[in-house]
């Protein structure tokens, strides 16, 4: 640029530029400050969020268990009666030696003393002496999980100064704990239920198998419509469709149905996957459906995206070497575009793991103990599992609740860093 | 317009390759290409030059329908290659450009090996039966591309990792791949350095004998030494074509003379 200093001004460009620097730096910095200020409100809050569900969900992480050496009496359970057979009257046998307080011909002092077991204790020894009726008669050492309220008194999460009556165990209950504990049965150990086990009433017991199953089937469901659905109609309406009045209709109404609140596709599934075409209810295949409703606009729009990210040169290098639209389209831009697309697909794919609203309105917050074995069995996913379990009375389901958040969180977090893995790693200079 | 049009008398013997007639270019409601007539020879290079805006990169495209991709881009009149129109209903826009290539002004490989890129159009139209005969026709088109010296080493390297005028002259490549009769190329050089264009020229010159080459070009200089035939456009018109040394000596046009000696552009 040349200068244009008049005889008489004697202010140079490079004057006026030094001028106004000050100004331009001054918005700069205000700018990068607002920045920084946003960014770290929101990584407090994300901070906020792990730290309380890790603050009240590490301990769902370990199950506290009683391990005994137990005598299983051929009086007890007879070997041609499998599988029934008297396997807490076993079991309690085992328990009484260390309770000498605790007097054996006393049905209620029985009782009370068995509480530590889970209810599930018995069943337990059950299958594995199912699985092999030659222990019968044989010493064995078990390992079973204590009951909730024991499992809480050993997290410390009882107040032991709490009037009795107000206490979900009493002293003597705490008493023959501590004896057990003393005696060194008591162990904590890492809570493989969590995983490897279906819901239950009793939280102990309880477990996340059900859940991640429903929400692997959901989500596979999920992908298998929306992916191939959603690419084939942003293809279309990016590369193929005429642009007229009708494609930029098409267009607005994408954008709206993102922005649609899922609880309405919930209410759209409801009445036409259960309602009309009469699919069950709380099976995952119908949920996958419902989340592939809510999912597709997002796919539809980040290939779009992507698609459009492809450089024209591309495209005119092969149309002009003679390739027709189609391996125009499906030879060089769909494959160019596709990290974008996988990207954009991971995000709306992690957004429906999430998803709860929907799934409850199609009845995936049933009670189920099983897990499902197939896309077409009852089951729950984790955000309707973690929406029940919040909603349990039982003090066990509260850190197991924040356990469940931790787990749903850590498969969010790596399907977000999957996608952004994938950008990074395919990313094109052109 | 017409009167403004110097005709020159055709001095070489080559044969009429593409004739264009009376061609009318619209985008929407711009008229880009006005009332052009042209009789383009085989064998020979023909320089468009003229004013940026002037439409010869327009009139360029619809040699081999490239404006077809441009939703509000409309061609009326005639545009013959070899006696056959090709905005006839029975032409196939994608067997054309497989018989007329284009070389953009951008250097624009695919992201692919250096070997793909150049495969990739025998490959669609089905030119090689065998991996031998498709080794054969990429070794082949790099050669004429005048940089297979360069590249034989290195064919499954990426095509966007070469240099700019290594890039140019594999789209170069890539164009003659499909064996067309015509080359179209677009300001072929304006990305590259002067040693990468004096490359790109000679090896123009080498094409010559085998195709019939179009190029647009800002530079005179580049015009003159390249090309057999000037066609010097202004407005949308194509106000004179003659012998490139008849136009860069003695202009017939006025205008013409002005561009050439700078006096517009
Ligand atoms: N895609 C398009 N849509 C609308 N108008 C266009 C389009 N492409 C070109 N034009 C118009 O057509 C006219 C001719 O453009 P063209 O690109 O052919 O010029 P050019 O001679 O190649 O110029 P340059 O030397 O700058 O490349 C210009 O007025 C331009 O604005
Ligand atoms: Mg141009």
């Amino acid at each position: 640029m040349t200068d244009i200093s008049h005889g008489s001004a004697p202010q140079t460009t490079i004057d006026k530029v030094q001028a106004s620097l000050a100004r331009r730096h001054r918005k700069q910095y205000i700018l990068q400050g607002f920045g920084i200020v946003a960014i770290s409100i929101a990584f407090l809050m994300l901070f906020i969020l792990l730290w309380s569900q890790i603050a009240t969900g590490y301990k769902a992480f370990m199950q506290t268990n009683i391990t005994l050496e137990v005598f299983v009496d051929p009086e007890e359970v007879d070997a041609g009666k499998l599988p029934r057979g008297n396997f807490d009257d076993v079991l309690v046998a085992a328990l009484l030696p260390y309770l000498p307080n605790v007097d054996a011909s006393s049905r209620a002092d029985v009782r009370t003393a068995s509480g530590i077991f889970s209810n599930g204790a018995q069943f337990y020894l059950r299958n594995r002496i199912v699985e092999d009726p030659s222990l019968i008669g044989q010493t064995i050492t078990m390992r079973v999980p204590v009951s909730d309220p024991y499992d809480q008194l050993y997290k410390e999460l009882v107040d032991r100064d709490t009037p009795e009556n107000l206490r979900r165990l009493d002293n003597t209950q705490i008493s023959n704990f501590d004896q057990l504990y003393e005696a060194g049965v008591i162990t904590s150990r890492l809570n493989t239920a969590l995983i490897t086990n279906a819901d239950s009433r009793f939280p102990e017991l309880a477990g996340l198998k059900g859940a991640l199953l429903g929400s692997f089937w959901a989500l596979l469901t999920c992908f298998l419509i929306a992916f191939p659905l959603g690419i084939g109609a942003a293809v279309y309406l990016e590369e193929f469709a005429p642009k007229n009045k009708l494609s930029d209709f098409i267009e607005v109404n994408i954008n709206n149905l993102a922005a649609v609140p899922s609880v309405v596709f919930g209410l759209l599934a409801l009445a036409v996957f259960i309602g009309w075409f009469g699919m069950p209810r709380s099976v995952p295949f119908v949920g996958g459906l419902t989340l592939a409703l809510m999912t597709m606009p997002t796919i539809i729009i980040a290939t779009r995206a992507a698609l459009k990210a492809v450089p024209p040169s591309i495209r005119e290098a092969a149309l002009g070497v003679g390739a027709s639209k189609q391996q125009v389209v499906f030879g060089h831009v769909v494959p160019l575009a596709m990290p974008g697309i996988l990207t954009g697909t991971i995000i709306g794919l992690a957004q429906a793991l999430g998803e709860t609203a929907p799934l409850l309105l199609i009845g995936m917050n049933a009670f189920i103990t099983s897990a499902p074995g197939s896309p077409f069995d009852s089951s729950t996913a984790l955000p309707t599992q973690i929406f029940i379990w919040a909603d349990s009375p039982e003090r066990g389901f509260v850190s197991r609740t924040s356990a469940a958040i931790l787990v749903l969180l850590t498969f969010l977090i790596a399907m977000n860093a999957i996608a952004i893995y994938l950008r990074s790693k395919f990313e094109r200079k052109w | 317009m017409d009167d403004l049009r110097v005709v020159t008398r055709d001095i070489d013997t080559h044969a009429t390759k593409i004739s264009a007639k009376n061609v009318q270019v619209y985008y929407g409601e711009t008229h880009a290409i006005k009332d052009v007539n042209v009789e383009i020879k085989e064998h020979t290079v023909t320089a468009f030059i003229g004013p940026s805006g002037c439409g010869k990169s327009t009139f360029l495209r619809s040699i081999n329908r490239m404006n077809d991709t441009i939703d509000i881009c409309r061609v009326e009149g005639d545009i013959l290659i070899d006696g056959q129109d090709i905005y006839d209903r029975n032409i196939d826009p994608v067997q054309l450009r497989a018989r007329v290539g284009m070389v953009f002004q951008k250097p624009n490989p695919f992201p692919k090996s250096i070997y793909d890129n150049v495969a990739y159009g025998p490959k669609i139209h089905g030119l090689a039966r065998t991996k031998a005969e498709l080794d054969e026709i990429v070794e082949k088109s790099l050669r004429r591309g005048a940089i297979w010296d360069e590249v034989k080493d290195r064919l499954h390297a990426p095509g966007t990792g070469l240099s700019g005028g290594q890039q140019q002259r594999l789209c170069i490549a890539r164009a003659v791949a499909t064996e067309p009769d015509v080359l179209l190329m677009d300001e072929p050089c304006s990305a590259l350095d002067p040693i990468a264009t004096a490359q790109v020229e000679e090896l123009i010159d080498q094409l010559r004998e085998s195709y019939t080459v179009v190029i647009v070009t800002h530079s005179m200089q580049q015009a003159a030494r390249v090309s057999q035939k000037t066609a010097f456009f202004h407005l949308g018109s194509l106000v004179e074509y003659g012998n490139t040394d008849e136009i860069f000596t003695n202009p017939k046009d006025s205008r013409t003379e002005s561009y050439i000696s700078g006096r517009i552009g």
